[in-house]
């Protein structure tokens, strides 16, 4: 394959991808607003399109024509960087998902990866410990005591709350003892969902640490304290308006999704089906490659409704008790699942 | 791949910008007025330093370059935790952060 | 296309350190070295150590900056006031600055035998070995002791952090409550 045919099928995959991630998003919007409408026993948004399905469209045209005010207190460069910063990082994570059958396209390309590197996983935890910076520079360049208070709060948060995220994906990588995201998912796919690293490979410890800190990571019920409205007014957005409040919003979603990605990846088999290899491979080359595609985002999906349905039950925590959890209960928990699952690999 | 994706960097051009980022490190450790500011000119002294370990672990395609860089990482975590916190003790007792007014044990 | 990402990265990282040194105010010093910090990310990535490239986003831009960043905010450091500094800087500081940069500028430009960074280049070119696999036998075998020791010196460094920062019968009212002493 040419450098040029190279950089053009990668073009095309980060323009598809984008699209995509962009459109999940919108319609994640809706189906939180959909969710939590019905499980406080109401409709929620119905009047635009079939079912409410064109709310996101006039959603957006609603933020691209309100009013962008910057309030003349805050530090301009710093104000006006910090929703990209947190956009970009959602959006840039996705980069190294693997999100269907290896090798389909021409002459071995990967067609259902950006990018597949032998250290995928650190990848998308580094990029996300860089979102912090989104959320801390809004608080400080808006000038507020509230934004400051917010993003002083969710720093602290996400700072905790990423150390257990990290250690309770150790196990899952001494199991595979690969960081390379297609690699995981390989070891845990041979007798579909009885080798899921949540099921047969014992680390369904390790999942419920790494759901909790991922509600903490993406700033959600029930840890959704640096926005919490009725002590914050909006956290560290408080003097965003328009666009740039819409971005803040988008990140917040694209993380949900890229934290569901993961954990699709990591626990729930990826893109394989949940039977396996039970079921004997199929003989169309179209259904070869959609199948795959299809299993990944039904898992994706169940997880945000998993999010939503968390958010439509659970209270909100108190400071102290978040921290209090993040680090007397969460991280103790993550270092003795690292313990005993290299106990068990090693005495096996 | 074809040519255009070979074309070699010598590995000099990688050092001379890790010394010339050394430099900067210094002249900002002693321009600069601010304690915070002068402890990020000495973490940007650091990280040139861990530039040339890469590069030459990379001329002699050693894997101890790199090790070198890992310990130091990890060192530079530490001290950056320790100096925060002091950095935090001087502002509560002195109430300033300008170097100019930090001279107790000056002679 | 490698002599492209060099000059390129390599003139974030020289403007970023420029811009370190000319920003008066904190924050746009730590936002510069931010971005010198991911650049040189991007130069390990170029010279083959991948894990290193990330462990410098993860270790440096996403926790030691993080904790500066947190730090200015906190302490709400405003603009520095340029003032002289001490005659010593200027007198034995500077010169000793420019005298270390020629000499370095001339050993690298005149040292033989230097070679060259290829793409795609890892430590071992054997199959089936990638720099991780290297890194983590010489760190997890042979530098074992040194690795544990390493960790312990982290520890240290955090209870060391706690007892600095901690005050003696804090007269702050704590507005968070986030202290659990």
């Amino acid at each position: 394959m040419t450098i040029l045919a190279f950089f053009l099928w990668s073009l095309l995959k980060v323009a598809v991808v984008t699209v995509v991630m962009l459109m999940g998003i919108a319609y994640t919007v809706l189906l939180e607003r959909k969710l939590v409408g019905r499980i406080q026993n109401r409709w929620g948004p119905s009047r635009v399109g079939p079912f409410g399905l064109l709310q996101p469209l006039v959603d957006g045209a609603k933020s691209f024509l309100k009013e962008d005010l910057i309030p003349t207190a805050v530090y301009r460069p710093v104000y006006l960087l910090a929703p990209i910063i947190s956009l970009g990082c959602a959006l840039i994570a996705i980069a190294v998902v693997p999100f269907g059958a290896p090798a389909m396209g021409p002459r071995g390309f990967d067609l259902f990866e950006i990018s597949n590197i032998n250290i995928g996983l650190l990848v998308i935890l580094g990029i996300t410990s860089m979102g912090v910076y989104g959320i801390a520079l809004a608080g400080w360049s808006s000038n507020n005591k509230y934004s400051l208070l917010g993003s002083l709060r969710s720093s602290a948060q996400l700072i905790s709350y990423e150390l257990a995220l990290g250690l309770s994906l150790v196990g899952v990588v001494l199991r595979a003892g690969s960081l390379n995201l297609r690699t995981i998912v390989d070891q845990q796919a041979t007798l579909g969902a009885a080798t899921w690293n949540i099921l047969g490979g014992g680390q369904i410890v390790a999942f419920f640490i790494y759901l909790m800190a991922a509600f903490a990571e993406t700033n959600r019920s029930p840890f959704d304290l640096p926005e919490a409205e009725s002590e914050l007014t909006g956290g560290y957005h408080t003097e965003y308006s328009s666009m740039k409040f819409a971005m803040f919003f988008m990140a917040e979603y694209g993380n949900m999704i890229n934290v569901g990605c993961v954990a699709t990846l990591l626990f729930l088999g990826g893109w394989t089906s949940p039977l396996g290899d039970l079921m004997p491979p199929l003989q169309s080359t179209l259904i070869n490659a959609l199948l795959p595609i299809f299993w990944f985002v039904i898992k994706v999906f169940g997880f945000l409704c998993l999010y939503v349905w968390v958010r439509g039950t659970l209270p909100r925590f108190r400071y102290d008790q978040l921290m209090n959890f993040g680090w007397r209960f969460l991280l103790p928990l993550a270092i003795l699942n690292i313990v005993g699952t290299s106990l068990w690999l090693a005495y096996r | 791949m074809t040519s255009f994706i070979q074309n070699d960097v010598p590995l000099s051009w990688y050092l001379l910008l890790s010394a010339i980022l050394f430099s900067l490190g210094v002249i900002g450790f002693l321009i600069k007025r601010n304690l915070i500011t002068v402890f990020m000119s000495i973490e940007l002294m650091l990280n040139a330093v861990n530039l040339s370990f890469v590069a030459f672990a990379c001329q002699w395609h050693e894997v101890r370059g790199q090790i070198f860089v890992f310990f130091v990482m990890m060192v530079a975590a530490a001290e950056a935790a320790v100096g925060l916190a002091i950095i935090i003790a001087v502002f509560r007792a002195r109430s300033t952060l300008a170097v100019d007014y930090i001279d107790l044990m000056k002679l | 296309m490698h002599l492209i990402l060099f000059f390129l990265f390599a003139g974030f990282c020289l403007a970023g350190a420029i811009n370190l040194l000319m920003q008066t105010h904190p924050i746009n010093s730590a936002l510069s070295l931010i971005v010198v910090m991911t650049s040189l990310a991007v130069l390990y990535l170029l010279l083959g150590a991948e894990f290193l490239a990330i462990a410098q986003i993860i270790v440096y831009s996403g926790a030691v900056m993080v904790l500066f960043t947190f730090v200015v905010m906190l302490l709400n450091a405003g603009r520095e006031e340029r003032t002289l500094g001490s005659h010593a800087a200027t007198r034995v500081g500077f010169p000793a600055v420019v005298a270390l940069f020629a000499v370095l500028a001339t050993i690298l430009i005149r040292a033989q035998g230097l070679g060259a960074a290829r793409l795609g280049e890892g430590l071992s070119n054997a199959p089936g070995q990638s720099n991780l696999f290297l890194l983590s036998q010489v760190l997890f075998h042979d530098l074992l002791l040194p690795f544990e020791v390493t960790s312990v010196l982290i520890l240290i460094a955090i209870l060391g952090a706690v007892a600095l920062a901690h005050v003696e019968g804090s007269k702050i009212p704590d507005s968070e409550g986030t202290a659990s002493k």
